[in-house]
């Protein structure tokens, strides 16, 4: 598929129109959206219209905007004005927002064009996109297998070359897992580099909206579009977004990178030879290879499964039946409540909603929820001191390549674990690359995982694009 | 931290978390949160003592705007998207029982 970068330059240049790239990516939704099952919705009248008022200004000479004309979809848990947003639950479908989230205005400031709402875990709560009240996404790749999670629908609209940028939000992992496991480029932007105004709360200590790309040059380009400061988010950083594009070819030179143990130990063997063959690319691009041990990161499967429940229990108290969404009628208030909820949540947010609220309990508060947040600040201590031997770390993103659908659902806590390597990044609110290098089983792809300090995406970019090359992807 | 969940906390937690769960979910959750909850138990081992608890990544301090007003949503706006409405409010079932 042609790359965004391409896209937006053909457009500007009316070699193209925006016109004929959508009806590109439309047909290919068409083609294959039953079978993957990768959009709940696909706005194709508000997309021509967007597209079609692009091509006018083009032709009026205006340069519209580093995203010319380029397809986007969009995970369903951002605000969209008017069309329909449920977080693949049944408790929001049918509601319309009244607002933008702040990534979608900067994206149509950009000039991009948002196609259309992808499927996800429900609340973005899960690691495989079949926690969906909507049915689960199938692995463009192999469809017998999951896309991962929570932003399969993104992953999979990408890898199935139906756009060639998405957007998703990683709490825990949610766009560098599903990266790995559909081959992409998944990024975790440090905390606060994005605007979380209309991206419907998960965990909000930990939410952040990111890009997937099938190349670093554009994930760079989606970043640098929809970053930087918002006063709408009061948890913005408080800088404009950051030059990442001009740096892709940065390279690796003279830097120090560690390769961290905990991020290698028990994943499968394909996969730990991919990560090692990654770390011979950056050595051979001139970087340090150093080793460390960071046994903290043992602990952030435990402190992630406390914190992120606790905060979604608070946050997911707002859907009570009364203000939008599903109500389900009951003779009083509380039983009207209860009756939605009952009827509106899947079982795997009933279960986090629980344990949240079970650890943020009278009696268990200091044992469960007030030991988590100890284990974060040793969480960031031990990165603090990590980026006093190394500039970046890598490991692996998950222990496995794309597993078989159905394969954990049963298993909470087998479905948990695929998450143990990209936790630790959301604890400490900093910033980490998905990059796909080489295969595992079955041929599918393996990801490798880049991760550094806050604001350190550049680096991250130029060391992906380091990996890209290496690969033969140019 | 070591006692196992017991099926009356799920019960009870439930009831906080407004949900209402059939006996056979009550099982089943008992068992998987028992099971998550076993595995978070690593970090009751761990001697904490002093740390300071960390919510939030950055040492945020209150973030406050001019006191300016702004458009918001229109509240018709607003309340066409609720399940229902009246005389310009919210509208919800009884939150009281009948009066004596």
């Amino acid at each position: 598929m042609k790359t965004a970068l391409d896209t937006a330059q053909d457009v500007q240049s009316q070699v193209s129109s925006a016109t004929a790239e959508l009806e590109t990516s439309l047909a290919a939704i068409r083609a294959r959206n039953e079978e993957l099952n990768v959009f709940l919705y696909v706005d194709e009248e508000g997309a021509r219209a967007t597209a079609a008022s692009l091509d006018r200004r083009v032709a009026d000479g205006e340069n519209v905007g580093p995203l010319a004309g380029v397809p986007v979809a969009i995970k369903d848990n951002m605000c969209q004005k008017g069309i329909p947003t449920t977080c693949a639950s049944r408790i929001l479908e049918g509601w319309r927002p009244p607002y933008n989230a702040t990534v979608i205005d900067r994206l149509l400031a950009a000039g991009a064009v948002p196609v259309g709402k992808t499927n996800l875990d429900e609340f973005a709560m899960g690691s495989s996109t079949e926690t969906s009240a909507f049915g689960p996404t199938r692995n463009p790749l192999d469809p017998s297998r999951v896309p991962g999670g929570s932003s399969g629908g993104s992953a999979a609209a990408v890898a199935a070359d139906m756009t060639s940028l998405a957007l998703g939000s990683d709490t825990g992992g949610s766009i560098r897992q599903p990266a790995a496991l559909c081959g992409l480029i998944g990024v975790k932007p440090s905390y606060g580099l994005v605007s979380r105004y209309g991206l419907i709360a998960f965990a909000s200590s930990l939410d952040q909206i990111g890009p997937f790309a099938k190349n670093v040059t554009d994930a760079a380009m989606l970043l640098e579009a929809i970053a930087g400061h918002d006063p709408m988010d009061s948890t913005s950083l408080p800088e404009p977004s950051p030059t990442l594009v001009a740096h892709v070819n940065d390279g690796v030179a003279g830097k120090r990178i560690a390769l961290v143990r905990e991020l290698v130990d028990g994943a499968d063997e394909d996969v730990v030879n991919s990560v090692n063959r990654a770390v011979e690319a950056l050595k051979d691009a001139g970087a340090t290879i150093v080793e460390l041990s960071i046994p903290e990161f043992r602990l952030g499967l435990s402190a992630y499964y406390l914190i992120a429940p606790a905060e979604a229990s608070s946050n997911l108290a707002r859907y009570d039946g009364v203000r939008y969404g599903l109500r389900v009628d009951a003779d009083d208030v509380t039983a009207m409540n209860e009756a939605t909820r009952t009827a509106g949540f899947g079982a795997e947010v009933k279960r986090r909603i629980m344990l949240g609220t079970y650890a943020l309990s009278a009696g268990y508060f200091d044992a469960y929820y007030g030991q988590a947040l100890k284990v974060r600040t040793q969480m960031i201590d031990a990165f603090r001191r990590a980026y006093q031997q190394a500039d970046l770390l890598i490991g692996a993103t998950t222990p496995s390549v794309a597993f078989a659908l159905g394969s954990k659902t049963s298993d909470p806590m087998a479905m948990y674990l695929s998450d143990v390597f990209t936790i630790p990044t959301n604890l400490a609110g900093e910033a980490a690359v998905s990059v796909p290098f080489g295969t595992g089983e079955a041929g599918l792809p393996v990801g490798v995982q880049l991760l550094g300090p806050g604001r350190s995406e550049a680096q991250l970019f130029a060391a992906a694009r380091v990996l890209e090359i290496a690969e033969g992807r140019s | 931290m070591s006692s196992p969940l017991r099926r009356e906390d799920v019960a009870h937690v439930a009831r906080l978390a407004r949900l209402s769960l059939s006996e056979a979910e009550l099982d089943l959750f008992t068992e998987q949160l028992g099971q998550i909850l076993e595995h978070a138990s690593d970090l009751s081992s761990l001697d904490l003592e002093g740390v300071i608890p960390t919510a939030h990544p950055f040492g945020l301090i209150n973030v406050v705007r001019d006191d300016v007003v702004r458009p918001s949503l229109e509240r018709d706006v607003v309340l066409a998207m609720a399940p229902d409405a009246e005389d310009g409010r919210f509208a919800v079932p009884r939150i009281m029982g009948e009066a004596p």
